[in-house]
């Protein structure tokens, strides 16, 4: 009796939207919170003047800060969006499959959307750098 | 507990394979979790291979057919092949369902067939549902009123007052849902899980129950209520299209509101 087993679960409960997207909202928001100390460190080199924030810059300038940045804009805006949704289901709306399955895909894209908008807008300004 | 791999004692290992007698015109595989409890091994798959010309559409036929025709030990619980009993559900196919209702047609290849997640298992397909149905006892599932009852009628109920339990009274505590539950599948020790809370809303919604500040009171809690964190696989698998997730913003709601 002791002894039963423990029946599979994630091994073989299929992905779907509902999980996945649930899963996704924390894991955008682990690594969100990871940026924080680079948010930090990025506003420390301001109030260090001009040298120390040229360094700073050139950090996220190069190609693993660029990587970086990239992937938080993508989390900050999923985090967001599906943060929007959760607030639609705290007034209790939404709940309807088709709803879900609806505003799932619609915060992904969006948040797609919103991160290739951000970048195309910081690059078009880049040109004064 | 937040445990993503499974105990070395339930870790499931290949089994045996049983190939359609006599060359199936129509053949499909259906492998099948077993667990033996008089024996030290682990779990394994079990494959058999069924000719679906001689089979009924559903799922459970495929496993009556196993039982009746080629292995008399596979353990399942069933009764009423129409999906109002609740219990064949299982794992089917990657989501939870019941057997009865699902058809063999809607899946492509192998039909993989597992117990419930994340439950102890009696045997094969069996899982134990004592915790379970201790859960739903707790939130006290019947007519709980101070008044006394009219001395000429029934308490009544108006149109709409009854329509408001639509969605929650077809409720047959499959457990489909509250075993599709990653919460439930961590903390399912002192979270409810989605069964038992629609269960719970069921009563609160009640307009002839009168402990409803008792029940919102009971529920009250970080972990028996605000364990849901909205991931929507409840409702996303119910067999009878049911919403718990719902049902448990509907409970939040009143929390809120009666602040």
């Amino acid at each position: 009796m002791t002894n039963r087993p423990i029946s599979p679960h994630l091994q073989v409960y299929q992905p779907q939207l509902t999980s996945v997207l649930s899963i996704l909202h924390r894991m955008t928001g682990v690594v969100l919170g990871l940026g924080i100390p680079f948010l930090v460190y990025w506003i420390w080199t301001i109030s260090q003047g001009p040298a120390e924030y040229a360094s700073g810059r050139g950090f996220f300038g190069s190609l693993i800060g660029r990587t970086l940045l990239f992937g938080w804009t993508f989390c900050f805006f999923y985090h967001l969006n599906n943060g929007v949704r959760h607030l639609f289901w705290d007034i209790g709306r939404g709940f309807e499959l088709v709803d879900v399955y609806r505003s799932g895909w619609l915060v992904v894209a969006a948040a797609v959307v919103m991160t290739l908008a951000t970048w195309i807008f910081a690059y078009a300004g880049r040109g004064a750098m | 507990m937040v445990e993503f791999t499974l105990p070395r004692n339930s870790k499931i290992e290949k089994g045996r394979e049983f190939p359609a007698a006599g060359g199936a015109g129509n053949p499909k595989s259906f492998d099948i979790y077993r667990w033996d409890p008089e024996t030290e091994d682990n779990p394994r798959m079990d494959s058999y291979q069924l000719d679906l010309d001689s089979c009924g559409p559903m799922v459970l036929d495929a496993l009556i057919k196993v039982k009746n025709e080629t292995d008399p030990t596979l353990t399942f619980r069933r009764s009423c092949r129409e999906g109002i009993c609740g219990s064949c559900a299982m794992n089917i196919d990657g989501t939870n369902t019941l057997a009865c209702t699902k058809a063999i047609s809607e899946i492509k290849g192998a039909v993989k067939v597992y117990p419930l997640p994340h439950m102890p298992v009696v045997k094969d397909l069996v899982p134990d549902l004592t915790h379970f149905y201790a859960q739903y006892s707790a939130i006290k599932p019947w007519l709980q009123t101070k008044t006394p009852p009219p001395p000429d009628r029934e308490r009544l109920q108006s149109k709409q007052e009854r329509s408001s339990l639509d969605g929650l009274y077809e409720c047959i505590l499959c457990a489909c849902c509250s075993t599709s539950c990653p919460s439930y599948w961590w903390n399912s020790d002192r979270y409810l899980g989605p069964a038992t809370l629609l269960q719970a809303y069921r009563w609160i919604a009640d307009s002839r129950d009168e402990a409803t500040g008792d029940r919102l009171d009971d529920l009250e809690d970080p972990f028996r209520l605000y364990r849901c964190h909205t991931i929507m696989n409840c409702t996303r698998t119910c067999p009878k299209g049911l919403n718990p997730a719902k049902a448990i913003a509907e409970i939040k709601k009143l929390l809120v509101a009666r602040r």
